[in-house]
């Protein structure tokens, strides 16, 4: 039963993760001139457009969430509206954090809000698309011991990897290397990409490793 | 021996200044010297050669110029003479460099761009060594020879008008000066008119040979306007005005005496963006240097780009002009357009003395001299000068000759060039014995520091040092002996000069004891710690379920910063990293309180931070993690949950807390730019600084010193409240005298006053708080055991010091004084108050919010952004105590006042922590402040070879041991504070058991 289920879990993160290395390859056929470095918003789009839709997909395929299965269909476009709502918020809010630490209040405005997209991408999305427009269960995830499915852990794992990846994006930002890469916020929104990827490789193996002492309470 | 923990990481603190101060010793390298003594008579000048025969002109060449006058404008900037600015408001200065008789330079001043080593730098030819920055302040008499020695020397008479730093530098040389102090930076007419009005006399008279002015007028208006201030445009008219003055006078005079007099427009260093100068940007170290006489050839053309050159150049070139030798120490060559128009044998001539010299101090200096390039060169040039000679006194002059004399000259002048770039490369080598001992004695205090620092968690409130059997161990005695075989194996073998061994035999001999005794106790320390450790481990594993998310990020942090010190560019923008580290903080505060808050109502208050540890280590001992929760629970009820409406409110109130403190630090960071990459960029600062808004920079002011008020006159006494208010409406006043801000009532400017009156009335008031809480803290110390008044008494001294730095900083800075008290109220109130942090977790946030308020207030490591005018408020004359004072507690305003805050915090919430909290605060804000001090002493010896180790790196570590210091006077004055109550403590135990 567990082997299967992280069998699944290591599946749908490689579709991530194929996602990702996609919207770095595949628009170079399309567009001409496309580099990460010097297109960097459009990649930025297509990337989080490419990550929100596997996501979406993951969620209506093999359905890791069975509560909410029989609803009507005004329920479904509320809740999905909401999500909506949700999603947007957290771009802003994101946007604003970043503005706290420091970002320029009016120039690169696109830029920053950009990169809070992308953020909220790699961490609302899967939150939304698991555990649904709903705070409690997002604080119950993110708190000590809250965890009740090898789903939330590694939902657990990718979000804070992200964020941590955006975070310690930004330490190479004041170097004097005079690199592309180092403008505000490329050299973020890198790490915060390395920092999704990462997690969505370690997570399965993590629970792999440890399967025998997560024991989830099923509340 | 027992100590209480305050006192252990008082005295470890201590002992690390010490260290600090001997690595410093040795870090801070002596220049280049030549090693002949500088006292008696010279030997006589190197003859010319001359090839098979030796010459007979062996004296030295007749000097070129009979009068010289030296111009020396603070702070003059290439562009501003060069540039638009020189072309608006210079006039003649610009007509005398495009069509006069005149020599037109660039002159590179090197770090540090202060006023004194560039005047040495000047009159040597030497490069002074980094800590003359710090004798800046007061400048002993220049001991290297310098062309005013050798002028005076030669019987020159010399006259001098200007900046008094050369009058204490060359004691008795001039004939007549008056000296004019540098320290009033408010003050920009007086200081240039006290040298203008003796010009017209001493240039009418003509009795001397040398006249040196000084002008201090326009550095004055960099550091207050900047460079961009129309002040600028009226200073630079005068000086031209000026120039033109002497210019005429001395053509007046040339006409009598049919000789060629030389008149040298320089600048001892450039002004930077913001208008101050110390470091190594292009603006600061762009002098212009023009020499102008009738000897020279007047040029047609106009030149725009003068040829760069060194500063020390200077040194050389006056001496030869004026037929004196070349001071011993230069490492400048000469600047050969001013002999151009000389015979070719004279130009040979003085290459050759120049050569002379500087091969004579690279001998000296570099042991592999004859493998230098420039040396080679030399050698070579010198051989073909003498067969030049040589054929110069056969034959008569053909134009062979002259060719081939050109030759020579150019053979020479690219040696010159090799030589003198290869002296200034030669940093003398660091001292490193000095500075090993001295990272010896800081590493061996902290290691010391780090032992104890689990017995300190586990809330120990003393500690057990070993102090007394290592004394009487071998192992003491051994180390004794060994290093002091060391110490004599060293000096006696070393070549260069060591700090260490010029010591007396009695004080190295102590630190030899203080080092041996430090590493025997680290070693009883470690042996004991193994052994308990062992006995630990039979009974218990942790005592606590391990780190809670804002301890983890405390103690990453703080090594990601030690860490970040080894990059050059981290060090530049350290700001940056404290910025981001404490927004990083609030974060992680907001979630454990939206934590807290949303989840856990009953279930769970965050984290273990007991009263009783011993009870709740022993329920952990025996439960596993999670059952660890229950006594948690229990402690909630206990906790602060306030019922009913009022819960919700602070509810609300603490969710938002960290978010208001962000919005704090976000408002904070746009008002000072600083760092290297940002300090550029405008900020708010600059544009409240500007004259056109002085309106809005008075009401900023205003309202800051308002809330200032509001916040802090609440933990006083009445008679503080009314002087709090009086000491801040007496800095507005001090503020409007100097002309920084305005009343409402007044809105046009008037006549700017150096505001000692006001000044002094606020000190009044300060002194006055301060001493009634001194005299509270006695009282609640001796007579009464209250926690309560000793509380009143700390928040005072708080206060107090509170006022003195809302007199001392920039109007436009008192934003970043009123920001910290509200931010210290809203983390008191919201934050620590109702989430029960533990002591250790406090005094680092304490740490980290003090050290972004250093650079919150406009701080960078850089010399440059000290702000000086901080040492002369309310001073009539410069003395250096209170001056020195004023400006260390200007600059480090933000730890101190956290530190104090810190203080107060832990005294007001004695009954939440246990007794030996303050001390325990003060061990771990010792060992948060030595343990970036102790590795970057070892990252700066490591990278002592790197490129910016003089720009960036050297200035940090002065930064660093000054923190040390402080941090040191705060622990004692911690420790002192926390002491008594011990001992109270102690006496009621006693009389208990009695």
């Amino acid at each position: 039963m567990k082997e299967t289920d992280i069998k699944t879990l290591l599946y749908a993160h490689f579709l991530c993760i194929f996602s990702v290395i996609l919207s770095v390859l595949l628009p170079s056929f399309f567009l001409e001139n496309f580099s990460i470095l010097d297109t960097h918003l459009t990649w930025l789009c297509i990337c989080s457009l490419f990550v929100i839709s596997i996501n979406l997909v993951l969620y209506l395929v093999p359905k890791p969430n069975t509560s909410s299965k029989r609803s009507s269909l005004s329920h479904k476009v509320t809740r999905f509206l909401k999500c909506c709502i949700y999603f947007l918020v957290s771009c802003f809010s994101l946007h604003v954090v970043f503005v706290l630490y420091g970002a320029p209040l009016v120039e690169l405005v696109l830029e920053t809000f950009l990169f809070a997209v992308i953020l909220s991408t790699f961490t609302t999305v899967p939150c939304l698309c698991l555990l649904g427009p709903n705070l409690k269960a997002w604080l119950r995830v993110f708190s000590k011991n809250g965890v009740t499915s090898i789903w939330e852990n590694s939902l657990q794992i990718t979000t804070i990897s992200s964020f941590v990846g955006a975070w310690l994006g930004a330490f190479p930002i004041p170097l004097d290397w005079e690199r592309p890469w180092q403008v505000w916020p490329i050299s973020c929104t890198l790490g915060a990409t390395f920092g999704y990827v990462a997690g969505l490789v370690i997570s399965p193996l993590w629970i792999y490793w440890n399967r025998k002492q997560l024991t989830y309470k099923n509340n | 021996m027992r100590l209480g923990c305050g006192v252990f990481a008082a005295s470890c603190v201590a002992i690390e200044v010490l260290g600090v101060a001997i690595f410093l010793r040795g870090f801070f390298p002596a220049s280049v010297r030549s090693s002949s003594p500088t006292g008696h008579q010279a030997e006589p000048p190197a003859p010319e050669p001359l090839a098979g025969a030796s010459s007979n002109w062996t004296k030295l060449p007749l000097p070129l110029f009979s009068k010289a006058v030296i111009v020396l404008i603070d702070a003059l900037r290439d562009d501003f003479v060069f540039g638009s600015k020189g072309a608006r408001y210079m006039p003649f200065t610009t007509y005398l460099m495009g069509k006069g008789p005149s020599h037109s330079f660039v002159a590179e001043a090197k770090p540090p761009t202060v006023t004194m080593p560039r005047i040495k730098a000047l009159m040597t030819g030497s490069l002074p060594g980094f800590v003359d920055i710090i004798r800046n302040l007061n400048s002993p008499a220049l001991q290297e020879d310098n062309v005013i020695r050798q002028a005076k020397a030669a019987g020159k008479r010399m006259i001098f008008y200007g900046d008094e730093t050369w009058v204490k530098l060359f004691p008795k040389h001039f004939v007549e000066y008056d000296g004019t102090t540098s320290f009033f930076v408010s003050d920009y007419t007086e200081v240039d008119s006290n040298v203008t009005r003796h010009l017209e006399k001493v240039l009418k008279r003509g009795d001397w040979d040398m006249l040196i002015l000084h002008y201090l007028g326009l550095d004055h208006i960099g550091h207050v306007s900047g460079p961009d201030s129309p002040l600028i445009g009226y200073k630079l008219r005068e000086m031209d005005g000026i120039l033109m003055k002497i210019y005429t006078a001395l053509l007046t005079k040339e006409k009598e005496t049919l000789s060629p007099s030389l008149l040298v427009l320089c600048g001892d260093h450039g002004m930077s963006e913001t208008g101050s100068h110390g470091a190594a940007s292009a603006e600061e170290v762009r002098t212009p240097l023009v020499l102008v006489s009738s000897a020279f050839e007047r040029k047609p053309g106009d030149i725009r780009h003068p040829t760069q050159v060194q500063q020390t150049d200077l040194a050389a070139t006056l001496a030869i002009g004026l037929g004196l030798p070349i001071p011993k120490d230069s490492i400048g060559s000469l600047l050969f357009p001013v002999v151009e128009r000389r015979p070719m044998r004279e130009q040979l001539r003085f290459l050759h003395l120049n050569g002379v010299q500087l091969s004579r101090l690279l001998q000296e200096n570099v042991p592999a001299y004859e493998k230098d390039p420039g040396f080679e060169q030399f050698v070579m040039a010198e051989r073909l000068h003498g067969n030049w000679v040589k054929l110069h006194l056969e034959e008569d002059h053909s134009g062979a000759l002259l060719n081939l004399g050109t030759k020579v000259a150019r053979q020479y002048l690219s040696a010159l060039k090799t030589l003198s770039l290869a002296l200034s490369m030669h940093v003398a080598q660091y001292d490193i014995y000095s500075m090993a001992v001295g990272t010896i004695i800081v590493l061996e205090a902290l290691t010391l520091l780090l032992l104890s620092t689990p017995q300190v968690l586990h809330r120990r409130a003393e500690l057990e040092v070993p102090l007394s059997p290592p004394m009487f161990s071998l192992l003491f005695y051994l180390m004794f002996l060994v290093l002091s075989a060391i110490h004599v194996v060293v000096c006696t073998s070393a070549e260069s000069s060591c700090y260490f061994c010029s010591l007396p035999w009695l004080a190295a001999g102590g630190v030899m004891v203080l080092v041996s005794a430090l590493l025997c106790v680290i070693a009883s320390a470690l042996a004991r710690m193994v052994m308990d450790s062992t006995l630990l481990q039979k009974s218990t594993t942790h005592p606590c379920s391990g780190w809670s998310e804002v301890g983890l990020l405390l103690l990453l942090g703080t090594v990601g910063h030690v860490l970040s010190l080894g990059a050059s560019s981290f060090v530049e923008e350290e700001h940056q990293t404290w910025y981001f580290l404490v927004n990083t903080l609030c974060l992680a505060l907001s979630q454990e309180t939206c934590r807290s808050y949303f989840l856990g109502d009953n279930k769970e208050l965050p984290h273990c931070f007991h009263t009783e540890p011993a009870s709740v280590g022993a329920i952990c001992m025996q439960q596993d993690h999670i059952a660890c929760e229950a006594p948690k629970g229990g402690q909630a009820d206990k906790g602060p949950c306030p019922s009913g409406a009022r819960r919700g409110h602070v509810r609300w109130a603490v969710l938002a807390g960290p978010w208001l403190v962000l919005a704090c630090c976000r408002l904070l960071r746009s008002l000072n730019h600083t760092g290297v990459q940002g300090a550029h960029r405008p900020d708010l600062g600059h544009w409240l600084t500007s004259a056109s808004h002085k309106m809005e920079l008075s009401c900023l002011a205003a309202l800051s010193l308002l809330v200032i008020f509001m916040l802090a006159q609440r933990g006083c006494s009445l008679v503080s409240k009314v002087a709090l208010a009086l000491g801040l409406v007496g800095v507005f006043c001090y503020r409007v005298a100097i002309g920084n801000l305005l009343f409402p009532w007044q809105l046009t400017n008037r006549g700017i006053s150096k505001g000692i009156l006001e000044a002094r009335f606020v000190y009044v008031f300060v002194l006055g708080i301060l001493f009634t809480g001194t005299k509270d803290l006695l009282k609640s110390q001796v007579i009464v055991a209250d926690f309560k008044v000793k509380t009143v008494a700390l928040w005072e001294l708080y206060s107090g010091l509170v006022l003195l730095a809302a007199l001392l900083l920039r109007p436009h800075n008192l934003p970043v004084l009123a920001f910290s008290l509200l931010i210290q109220t809203i983390m008191t109130k919201f934050i620590w108050k109702p989430l029960r942090h533990d002591v250790a977790e406090i005094t680092v946030m304490h740490y980290w919010f003090g050290q972004a308020f250093f650079y919150f207030q406009g701080n960078s490591n850089n010399i440059a952004t000290i702000d000086i005018s901080a040492g002369f408020v309310g001073l009539d004359t410069y003395m250096e105590i209170p001056a020195t004072f004023l400006t260390v507690f200007g600059t480090y305003v933000g730890p101190v006042l956290w530190a104090g805050h810190l203080a107060h915090f832990l005294s007001a919430e004695a009954s939440s922590y246990s007794d030996s909290a303050m001390s325990r605060a003060c061990f771990c804000y010792a060992l948060i402040c030595s343990v970036p001090v102790a590795t970057y002493i070892v990252l700066v010896t490591s990278l002592r070879y790197h490129l910016f180790i003089w720009s960036v790196f050297s200035p940090k570590l002065l930064y660093e041991g000054m923190h040390l210091l402080i941090t040191a006077a705060l622990c004692v004055l911690f420790t002192a504070t926390s002491q008594t109550g011990h001992t109270r403590a102690w006496v009621k135990t006693g009389a208990r058991n009695q």
